[in-house]
């Protein structure tokens, strides 16, 4: 009991202040892109086809791995930022035009009224590679506490408000990830957290992966490979309208 | 000292016959496969065995042709159940004999996740328990199936491939510039692990001399990333025998090791610093004294929640003697890292095959195979990164941190040998005549060590099951590929 007590003294007290001015992705991190000119050589040097040049293009944040290759080859073009707010309400709001991108709208007043100071996710990893699950864990340690915004995991879909989906949707997680969400009461809300759950992140193209089924609406996407825990919670607080 | 690039023509070949019994005679005096695979060639395919004497750190390579079927060594072999069950899924040559010939990944256009044959005990009152695969907590898909009398579990059988979204396969069409992303997303926690396997294979194969500088960084990433892991998943074993402040206390620190890795690339877990030939970013003075600073003050904290675990009885209690896996059952399977270890057998790829600035690496950790020993061994090994960590920054070797890397070699093949967190990664490829790849082998650890989590539960009791998984935590997406 008392070395429990001289452990807690020695740790100190951790939990971060959600959230405070000067928040930031590490030094070397890269977050929200700037786009400077829509250049080829940048659209070029991308493998994933994030960015369109030309008029109308960008860089589109749901496709992006965050790997840096375009800043590098056309350092001119595109800058990233270590601005952590990264969510969006619809899928073309991820672009990152000259102008910036549209940044998350919280859900609808009426959800937010039936769920009050509280909000439950069922997660569901289906595919990928289990970063994005474990920047999701982390916000139930007590460094980040995500419990103390009412907003927490849950074992059984028919405890939760909503989905939180994860990974690419591999062909063998789609009955699964349907099942899920067809145990959630209604109303409930969708998230795709990570490259993959937008647009199959680095396995984008691949057979083995079907996405998101069309008929499962998703109300925040949370880009990012994997997303900043910042930017996790960011993006849960914006839909519940706890920030804005 | 990687592994050297073996031209394709000097990998011995052998008839069937002759295969199966040299296969048998080594893997029974010391060898343990450390990848093995069916390669197409010439209308049929090529099996091609890579067999490590990991005490004397030496691998061999064996291989024979086949059509159709080949006979299955599992009965005598058990160690390469789960190679043979993937090549007949991947090419349909049918390891004739096999007693267990399930899917692996149910790849197949017909198959059914977790539709399959599973074991049953039958009597009046044995009862099944299926989980999966949505689990409780926030963490990877996977099917278990208990066969239960009362609270005592008579067999597990771990049903994965929920996670296979056709990594290998793409790789295999490389390299490109998507293949550094695969490997880094292989197993999301283990990014240094793989993205290093990763690199050396094509270092291998062009002939790349990595300086030493960027070598010493990897090294740095890896061990970062060791003590990450160690550190959650001490905490997490905390949490699971409700011994709230460890668990507490690494759920945190696992954090600063990860912010720390991060202060290195950007990226918590260890996103693009490796590169073919090197790494992406470098450390200067103020870098170097910051990650010191931070090692000190982490480790520091670890080591006194740590503490606490094996200090507390009604901890002490619950780990001790739970999930028993006995060093034959290990051994006999070809079990790797912390948990082979942890049973007794003294196999660490930085100590048996040394890559990078590993070259006069000792550690000696060992236990009796259960829970308490795999967190032991985990703690064990945690006071070794850090004090790896803590060196080379203190003496980082000059000079460049990314060599070139040209053409890879045609008709050639390389195995590439790291110990990741979870245990020894391999990875092989072999190219074609135009210096393409023409195959590609990714063995992840845990596609090694979850049939040790089915052994460990054997007689144990059901309500164990959480914290036997955990001292495993073994990677769904590192098994699916
Ligand atoms: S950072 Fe994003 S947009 Fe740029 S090259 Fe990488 S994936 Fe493409």
């Amino acid at each position: 009991m008392f070395k429990e007590i001289i452990a807690r003294f020695k740790q100190g007290y951790r939990t971060m202040e959600f959230p405070a001015p000067g928040l930031a992705l590490p030094a070397r991190g890269l977050g929200l892109p700037v786009v400077k000119t829509l250049e080829e050589t940048a659209a070029q040097a991308c493998v994933y086809g994030a960015i369109s040049a030309g008029p109308g293009g960008g860089l589109d944040m749901g496709r992006c791995v965050f790997c840096g290759a375009c800043a590098q080859a056309a350092p001119g073009a595109v800058e990233f930022t270590k601005e952590y707010k990264l969510c969006a309400s619809a899928r073309q709001d991820l672009v990152v035009g000259n102008a910036g991108f549209k940044r998350a709208a919280p859900v609808a007043a009426d959800i937010r009224r039936i769920l009050g100071r509280s909000f439950k996710l069922r997660q569901v990893s289906a595919g990928g590679c289990g970063a994005c699950e474990a920047d999701c864990n982390v916000l139930g340690t007590l460094a980040w506490d995500m419990g103390r915004f009412g907003v927490q995991f849950v074992a059984s879909p028919r405890h939760a408000d909503g989905i939180l989906v994860t990974g690419p949707v591999t062909k063998n997680m789609e009955l699964a990830l349907r099942k899920t969400y067809d145990a959630v009461p209604g109303p409930k809300v969708v998230i795709a957290c990570g490259a993959c759950a937008i647009a199959g992140g680095p396995y984008a193209g691949h057979e083995e992966c079907v996405g998101i089924p069309r008929d499962i609406p998703v109300d925040l996407y949370i880009p990012g490979c994997p997303p900043h825990p910042l930017t996790i919670l960011d993006g849960l607080l914006r839909l519940i309208g706890r920030i804005d | 000292m990687s592994i050297p690039l073996v031209p394709l023509e000097n990998i011995l070949f052998l008839p069937m016959e002759e295969f199966t019994r040299t296969v048998t005679g080594k893997l029974r005096s010391g060898g343990r496969a450390a990848v093995f695979f069916a390669m197409p060639e010439a209308g049929a395919f090529r099996l091609v065995m890579a067999i490590a004497f990991d005490l004397e750190g030496r691998l061999e390579f064996l291989s024979t042709a086949a059509a159709g079927s080949f006979p299955s060594l599992t009965p005598e072999l058990p160690q390469l159940h789960l190679f043979e069950r993937e090549i007949y899924e991947l090419t349909g040559l049918k390891p004739e004999g096999h007693p267990w010939l399930k899917p692996v990944r149910f790849t197949g256009a017909a198959a059914r996740p977790g539709v399959a044959e599973f074991f049953r005990v039958h009597g009046s009152e044995v009862h099944e328990v299926a989980v999966g695969p949505v689990h409780a907590g926030v963490i990877e898909p996977g099917h278990f199936r208990f066969q239960c009398y009362g609270e005592k579990v008579f067999q597990l059988e771990i049903a994965l491939g929920y996670q296979h979204r056709g990594v290998e396969r793409r790789l295999a069409a490389g390299p490109d510039a998507r293949g550094i992303h695969y490997a880094e997303t292989l197993a999301g926690d283990t990014t240094a692990g793989h993205a290093w396997a990763y690199c050396e294979t094509i270092e291998t194969l062009c002939g790349a001399a990595v300086p030493a500088r960027a070598q010493v960084l990897r090294a740095i990433m890896l061990e970062l990333e060791r003590l990450a892991n160690h550190t959650g998943d001490l905490g997490a074993l905390s949490g699971d025998v409700a011994y709230l402040p460890t668990a507490s206390f690494c759920g945190r620190l696992r954090g600063d090791f990860l912010n720390m890795t991060a202060l290195l690339c950007g990226n918590r877990f260890g996103r693009n610093m490796f590169r073919p030939g090197g790494v992406n970013f470098d450390l200067d003075a103020a870098l170097v004294k910051e990650l010191k600073a931070r090692l000190d003050a982490a480790f520091r904290d670890a080591e006194n929640a740590v503490a606490l675990l094996w200090k507390t009885n009604s901890v002490v209690d619950r780990f001790d003697a739970t999930g028993l896996l006995l060093a034959d059952a290990a051994r006999g399977l070809g079990l790797v890292g912390p948990v082979a270890r942890a049973c007794g057998i003294p196999l660490d790829t930085r100590r048996n095959f040394p890559f990078g600035p590993y070259h006069d690496f000792t550690l000696s950790a060992s236990g009796r195979g259960d829970v308490y020993a795999r967190a032991y061994v985990r703690w064990a090994e945690m006071q070794k990164s850090a004090q790896l960590v803590d060196a080379w920054l203190d003496a980082l070797p000059g000079g460049p941190v990314a060599a070139e890397c040209g053409p890879l070699r045609p008709g050639s093949a390389a195995v590439s040998l790291i110990e990741g967190w979870r245990g020894q990664i391999c990875h092989a490829a072999v190219t074609d005549d135009a210096g393409r790849f023409r195959y590609y082998k990714v063995v992840d650890p845990s596609f090694r060590n979850w049939v040790g989590l089915a052994m460990a539960l054997r007689n144990g009791e059901i309500s164990d099951f959480p914290l036997c998984n955990k001292s495993f935590n073994l990677s769904y997406c590192g098994h699916d590929l």
